[in-house]
């Protein structure tokens, strides 16, 4: 069942340029989504839209099957955590956390049961009694990501809830989040700009840029089969390399920035569109470590970062761009050498030279998962 | 090898003592100087007075202001026994106890309507804090016409409805109300323009979040405005307080202390005291009974203030 429906929203601050522009999508009740893309797209307008707080300026938004567009807030029945935490500086975090439910009239002793599980589930059990000038930036965070919590309001939007937290905090607080989100059936709008959050927390993803969504799919699907340049560079990290490549059908070769050749098997020329002039794409794990004999390429290298379980390699520019390769375990590389490495065309995930559009996804990841599969 | 480490360690720490020593004396020589040119004119201008007014109530004075007599307390004794001063006093703390909070509560109720986001709400912003240009002498030309006992505008109205005509200025029980309305007035465009600059400091999230809540307004205005609002409140209660205490022109234009003394407000005493009756001892203890009156009255503000008040 659709819990959030938007048909062709719009939403312009000057009435003159659209900073979202005809945004389509719906969301499903207890569904987890994610809402990806740089700063300054439209993520927190258009949740704040969602929310109410923003004027929606085309289009019809639907909550739970109906118009809502000109429901004010506190009739859509949800909770919200805002960006800049939004945390009232006069009240203690006990009584921030507890500010929505003593609107709501919820009787004493179940805000003390709710205030309890939820502070104790973030982690904010020692800090009820401070005022949120005396916390931390990440332990404010908190708070507000507390405050929307206890709400336990069907749908729960989150703008960027945990950009403020250490590494380990934010894996406990990811998991906590899914689970909580999971048990009460929350629908979850859910806005990060963090690679890791999006991939591992969404049901869904939604990729936006400059106000226009350019994907909507499953984490794995933007992953593997990016719409365009933008979502391929945006999704994954490293981003993926990209080039212009050129194919010579008679040579059977595919040239790649004038630099790299790449030779056709038969196979390879039956599955590749058979475009003249395209925008390739191979992701940093597909530039395989290899030796004299098995070696497609030799690329420059000009910087290595040591991550411990693996390695990531720069190489040379390529078309503009710093090319990066991911090798499990670790390498020591000398800048300046010329390594060699195995690319396969069958990585290549194929986009339009022009407009960026998919032409066609890498299909090696095809044949692997239908064997996983079939096995 | 302990000593010969800890030894340079000693002498670091006595050095460092010395060098932050002669710093701080520098910062405070450095204070002094930006402080001087305040310091000597607040001597010139307030220190000394002071100390002259305190100096004064001491003696019995000729017309002049030259001491002729020290009479020590007799001065402090006689206006405490004098009906008048006591009338004085109780006319200006009803004075204080009508128009402060009456004051405070108006612009707060216009503030608050008018922190709305609605067109054209600059037009009333500046009709609410326009009395804030009117001089306390034009305000009370005006309000003396709408006070007059037949063609002003408030009797006519009574008539209108059939009541009997009021002397709002001449009548003893109606002159001090009338006096704090008209002052009210007058006070209401300061007191509107700096409660509404303390409205819009507010971040307008934290009513975002309320909202989504489905906190109603009342609710609002009562965990988030005030709460937000107390520094700039505390700061208006305070300068509103002192400034009814002080009182003076709307006096002499409206009703010269007039009817019976009943609106005798003791500013207005101390100035008849001194320039008509040339009592300048008389004048100069009521003087410094005022002054305490206004510091004892700051001094509470700021004890309870600071358990009240919430600062960022
Ligand atoms: N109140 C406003 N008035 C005018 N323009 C605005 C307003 N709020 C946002 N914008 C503009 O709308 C665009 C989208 O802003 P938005 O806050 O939605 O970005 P965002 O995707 O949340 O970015 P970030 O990831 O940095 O938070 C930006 O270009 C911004 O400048
Ligand atoms: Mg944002």
């Amino acid at each position: 069942m659709k819990h959030v429906e938007l048909m062709d929203i719009s939403k312009s601050y000057d009435k003159q340029t659209n900073v979202l522009d005809e945004i389509n999508l719906s969301i499903n009740k207890g569904e987890f989504f994610v809402l990806v893309g740089p700063s300054g797209c439209g993520k927190s307008t258009l949740l704040r839209m969602v929310a109410g707080l923003e004027e929606i300026t085309g289009g019809v938004l639907k909550l739970n099957d109906e118009v809502a567009n000109h429901l004010p807030p506190k009739n859509r029945n949800l909770s919200m955590v805002f960006q800049n935490y939004a945390l009232y500086p006069h009240l203690t975090v006990e009584q921030n956390i507890l500010f929505g439910l003593d609107v709501k009239r919820v009787n004493k002793k179940e805000q003390k049961r709710r205030l309890m599980e939820t502070a104790e589930m973030i982690g904010l059990s020692e800090l009820l009694k401070r005022k949120p000038k005396e916390l931390s930036g990440g332990q404010r965070q908190r708070v507000a990501l507390a405050r929307s919590v206890v709400s336990e309001a069907p749908l729960c939007l989150m703008d960027e809830p945990l950009s403020n937290l250490d590494a380990k905090l934010r894996a406990h607080m990811r998991v906590e989040i899914r689970r909580l989100q999971r048990k009460l059936g929350l629908t979850m709008i859910y806005v990060t700009h963090d690679q890791v959050e999006a991939m591992t927390m969404g049901d869904r993803i939604m990729v936006l840029n400059d106000g226009k969504v350019q994907q909507v799919g499953k984490p794995i699907t933007l992953y593997n089969e990016p719409a365009n340049t933008f979502v391929a560079s945006f999704i994954g990290s490293p981003k993926m390399n990209m080039g212009k490549a050129e194919l010579f059908v008679e040579n059977r070769q595919i040239k790649v920035e004038d630099k790299l050749t790449f030779h056709l098997s038969p196979s390879d020329l039956i599955h590749i569109p058979a475009d003249k002039k395209t925008m390739i794409g191979i992701r940093a794990e597909h530039i395989y470590p290899a030796t004299e004999q098995d070696a497609t390429n030799y690329l420059e290298v000009v910087g290595v970062e040591q991550l411990g379980n693996e390695t990531i390699i720069v190489f040379e520019e390529l078309g503009g761009h710093l090319w990066n390769a991911k090798w499990p375990g670790q390498w020591a590389i000398n800048l300046g050498d010329k390594v060699p490495v195995n690319i396969s065309v069958q990585n290549f995930c194929f986009f339009d030279a022009e407009n960026g559009q998919l032409i066609q996804p890498a299909y090696q990841e095809q044949n692997q998962e239908q064997e996983v599969i079939a096995q | 090898m302990n000593t010969e480490s800890a030894m340079p360690f000693e002498y670091n720490q006595v050095h460092f003592e010395e060098l932050k020593k002669q710093q701080r004396k520098k910062v405070f020589l450095k204070g002094l100087l930006f402080l001087l040119p305040s310091l000597l004119l607040f001597s010139i201008f307030i220190f000394y007075p002071m100390i002259r007014t305190v100096y004064l109530s001491f003696f019995l004075t000729n017309q002049a202001g030259i001491t002729t007599v020290f009479v020590g307390m007799q001065n402090y004794i006689d206006i405490f026994t004098s009906p008048i001063f006591m009338k004085s006093l109780t006319s200006t703390f009803l004075f204080v106890l009508f128009t402060v909070p009456g004051t405070i509560i108006v612009s707060l109720f216009l503030a608050v309507i008018a922190n709305e986001k609605i067109k054209g709400i600059g037009f009333f912003r500046m009709i609410f804090s326009s009395t804030m240009g009117v001089s306390v002498a034009a305000a009370s030309v005006f309000w003396l016409f709408l006070f007059h006992p037949s063609i002003g505008f408030f009797n006519k109205i009574l008539v209108t409805f059939g009541f009997d005509k009021i002397g709002w200025l001449t009548n003893p029980e109606w002159a001090l109300a009338s006096v704090s309305l008209s002052t009210i007035w007058m006070n209401i465009g300061f007191t509107f323009l700096i409660i509404l600059g303390g409205l819009q400091s507010i971040d307008s999230h934290l009513y975002e979040s309320a909202n989504i809540d489905g906190a109603g307004f009342f609710y609002k205005l009562r965990r988030i405005t005030i709460p937000m609002l107390s520094p700039t409140l505390f700061f208006v209660v305070t300068v509103s307080i002192i400034n009814s205490f002080q009182t003076f022109g709307q006096i002499d234009m409206l009703t010269k202390g007039g009817p019976s003394n009943e609106t005798n407000l003791i500013v207005y005493s101390i100035y008849r005291e001194a320039f008509v009756n040339y009592q300048y001892g008389t004048a100069s203890a009521q003087a410094v009974i005022l002054f305490i009156i206004i510091l004892i009255m700051t001094v509470i503000q700021f004890k309870l203030g600071e358990r009240k008040v919430h600062y960022q």
